[in-house]
């Protein structure tokens, strides 16, 4: 068996930073492995871990050469092998929609031939929250989306999953294979890497793709949304603020707590 | 002109309120474009639901009686059967978990460029979407450089549609084709409460990932007692195993309109507003001027928690 974990080094920005052009200035952003894709690639691991079959763990990302540091990560947590498509053809581009990344999955998913796939329910950066379902749609395999449960039966075809709904609701649900699922925060608690997964990670293989080698071109990146503007938002803050030193502020916030009858005795 | 359809969501026999928000963004994408505003039902109590949407502004409601809870599988074989038919140039949709669920199949079946999560929608001879990147610190206008277009709406943004109107109701079918049906909806679980319910909390002190580390917890817990309040969290508290899923406040886990929410070292994001933004008073304590939880508080500090929080200790000992 194979999983296929897609995943993406997403950027945070610091607390104080600058904008320039349609993006953050690059010193204000700090590189890490989306939240939710280090769910996903803990749960392709333990699904590796718990088979009595061999099942091999390959990560996918579609990111610029610099994001291998933060894809190596995943390989010292257990995953097998990574995939990382680029091409000049991304360099320029502001906003890779979800139509974009679809194209250039499903041609991963043709070279590789999977029989299930996991995401993360959104990237942190620009929180599209799509693209697991759309590449779903696109290879023609069934999904489910925001998964905080996962029981597989590959013998059975078929993977019992955990939709958590809003409210504390969760929707249990039978998902035929093969799939893509969704991976939410919680589903389990990712591994840190240890020593010597580090050390082995150096030698697991990162192969670069570019948009021919997966039989590609410029057309399949080409997207019909236009990123025209980024900024600050107008903070719509009316909050009475405490001003001064922390004695201060907590003195003057418990005044009012006080006033409003909290921790009163 | 500009037709819209606008797919509402129910579950377990009500309506939810983002299908009375999706009318109102629908309506206004219409505007004055001498487009018609259509929704599509599907599953459930089609009929009664269709009554309750029977609102201003809507001209069509379709009803599609398929199944009583929603899958993914025939809402996305309806609204691509119901697009073929009406080829309206928006598809609008609420980025919901069930929306999460079909939305981008929806989009990727009928080859449409998808935005999703839009907290501003502009028609003015092309769609303008305003949306956040970057945890909220960053908005973006993204422009649709194509015809049509799918969209998703953040529940909350948009008010709800009151005003009674007389739509058209029409039974829609289609052939569905149950070979693609391939996921069942086996049923539903209450997360289930401890021993203590924080949505009967008078005053919440609320803890986030600025604590940093599990120890750390215990300085809030203090906190939490000196004021005689109850302790709840923000997700990565939970998911990191510190606190239990029942302390868990926002979209995913409890609604509370406390008198007090004392938001300690939590950013605002909007799946945690969604779920304290009912409080009567609340408080942020941040390091970070510009986090979106100042954006609804009442009472802020800029600061570091590991300086205020003792200090507020100590103001209540
Ligand atoms: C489908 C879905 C459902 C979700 N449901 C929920 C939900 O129900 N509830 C929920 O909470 N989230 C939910 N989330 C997650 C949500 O998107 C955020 O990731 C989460 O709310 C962030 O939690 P946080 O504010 O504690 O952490 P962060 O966003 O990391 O914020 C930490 C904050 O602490 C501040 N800070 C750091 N150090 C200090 C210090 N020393 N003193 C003071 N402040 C400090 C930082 O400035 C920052 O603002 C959901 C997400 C998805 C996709
Ligand atoms: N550039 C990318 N490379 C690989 N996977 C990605 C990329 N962008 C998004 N994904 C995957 O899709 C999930 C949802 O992302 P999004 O739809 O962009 O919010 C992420 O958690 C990743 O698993």
């Amino acid at each position: 068996m194979k999983v296929l974990v897609t995943v993406k080094e997403v950027a945070e920005v610091e607390e104080d930073f600058e904008l320039d052009g349609l993006r953050v200035a690059d010193q204000y952003l700090d590189y890490d492995l989306n939240e939710w894709d280090e769910y996903a690639v803990e749960e392709a691991v333990q699904i590796a871990e718990e088979s009595d079959d061999d099942v091999e763990v390959v990560a996918v990302t579609i990111g610029p050469e610099r994001s291998e540091e933060t894809i190596r990560m995943a390989l010292a947590k257990g995953v097998d092998r990574a995939v990382r498509v680029w091409d000049d053809a991304l360099d320029g581009v502001d906003l890779l929609d979800v139509g974009a990344k679809t194209r250039l999955l499903s041609a991963v998913v043709e070279d590789e031939d999977p029989d299930l796939v996991l995401t993360g329910v959104q990237a942190n950066d620009d929180s599209f929250g799509a693209t697991g379902v759309s590449l779903a749609s696109a290879i023609d395999f069934e999904w489910a989306a925001v998964v905080n449960a996962l029981d597989l039966d590959a013998d059975g075809g078929v993977a019992n999953v955990r939709r958590e709904l809003e409210g504390g609701v969760e929707e249990l649900t039978e998902v035929d294979l093969p799939a893509v699922l969704t991976i939410q925060t919680g589903i389990n608690e990712p591994r840190y890497a240890s020593l010597r997964g580090i050390r082995q990670a150096q030698s697991k293989e990162i192969k670069p793709l570019a948009l021919s080698d997966l039989g590609l071109d410029a057309a399949a990146v080409e997207s019909d949304l236009v990123l025209t503007d980024v900024y600050e938002p107008e903070t719509e803050s009316a909050a009475t603020y405490f001003e001064g030193d922390a004695g201060e502020q907590a003195a003057e916030l418990a005044t009012v707590l006080r006033e409003k009858g909290v921790g009163a005795q | 002109m500009s037709d819209v359809l606008a797919v509402v969501e129910h579950r377990r026999g009500s309506l939810r309120d983002v299908s009375f928000e999706l009318v109102t963004a629908g309506a206004d994408l219409v505007g004055d474009t001498g487009g018609d505003l259509h929704l599509a039902v599907i599953g459930g109590d089609v009929d009664a639901f269709a009554e309750e949407l029977s609102l201003a502004g809507v001209d069509a409601i379709h009803t599609v009686a398929e199944g009583d809870e929603f899958n993914h599988d025939v809402s996305v074989q309806a609204v691509a059967a119901l697009s073929e038919e009406l080829d309206p140039t928006y598809v609008l949709m609420g980025n919901t978990v069930n929306g999460l669920d079909y939305a981008p199949a929806v989009a990727e079946r009928l080859d449409l460029p998808l935005v999703t999560d839009a907290i501003g929608l502009q028609n003015d001879g092309g769609l303008v979407v305003t949306r956040e990147m970057y945890a909220s610190k960053v908005e973006s206008t993204v422009e649709v450089d194509a015809d049509r277009a799918a969209v998703t709406v953040r529940p909350g943004e948009w008010d709800a549609a009151e005003e009674p109107g007389e739509p058209a109701v029409e039974a829609f079918s289609f052939d569905l084709n149950e070979s693609l049906v391939r996921s069942r909806v086996t049923g539903f679980e209450e997360v289930g409460s401890g021993d203590v319910d924080i949505a009967d909390a008078d005053v919440l002190v609320s803890v986030g990932r600025g604590i940093e580390e599990e120890e750390n917890i215990e300085l809030v817990r203090e906190l939490a007692d000196a004021l005689g309040a109850t302790l709840s969290s923000s997700r990565p508290i939970v998911d990191n195993g510190w606190l239990p899923k029942d302390r868990q406040v926002g979209q995913s886990g409890k609604v509370v309109t406390p008198k007090f929410y004392i938001a300690i070292g939590i950013s605002g994001a909007v799946q945690h507003v969604a779920g304290m933004k009912g409080a009567e008073n609340i408080v942020a304590i941040n390091t970070d001027p510009d986090a979106p939880i100042f954006d609804i508080a009442d009472y802020g500090i800029v600061g570091d928690l590991f300086e205020v929080v003792p200090e507020l200790i100590e103001q209540f000992e």
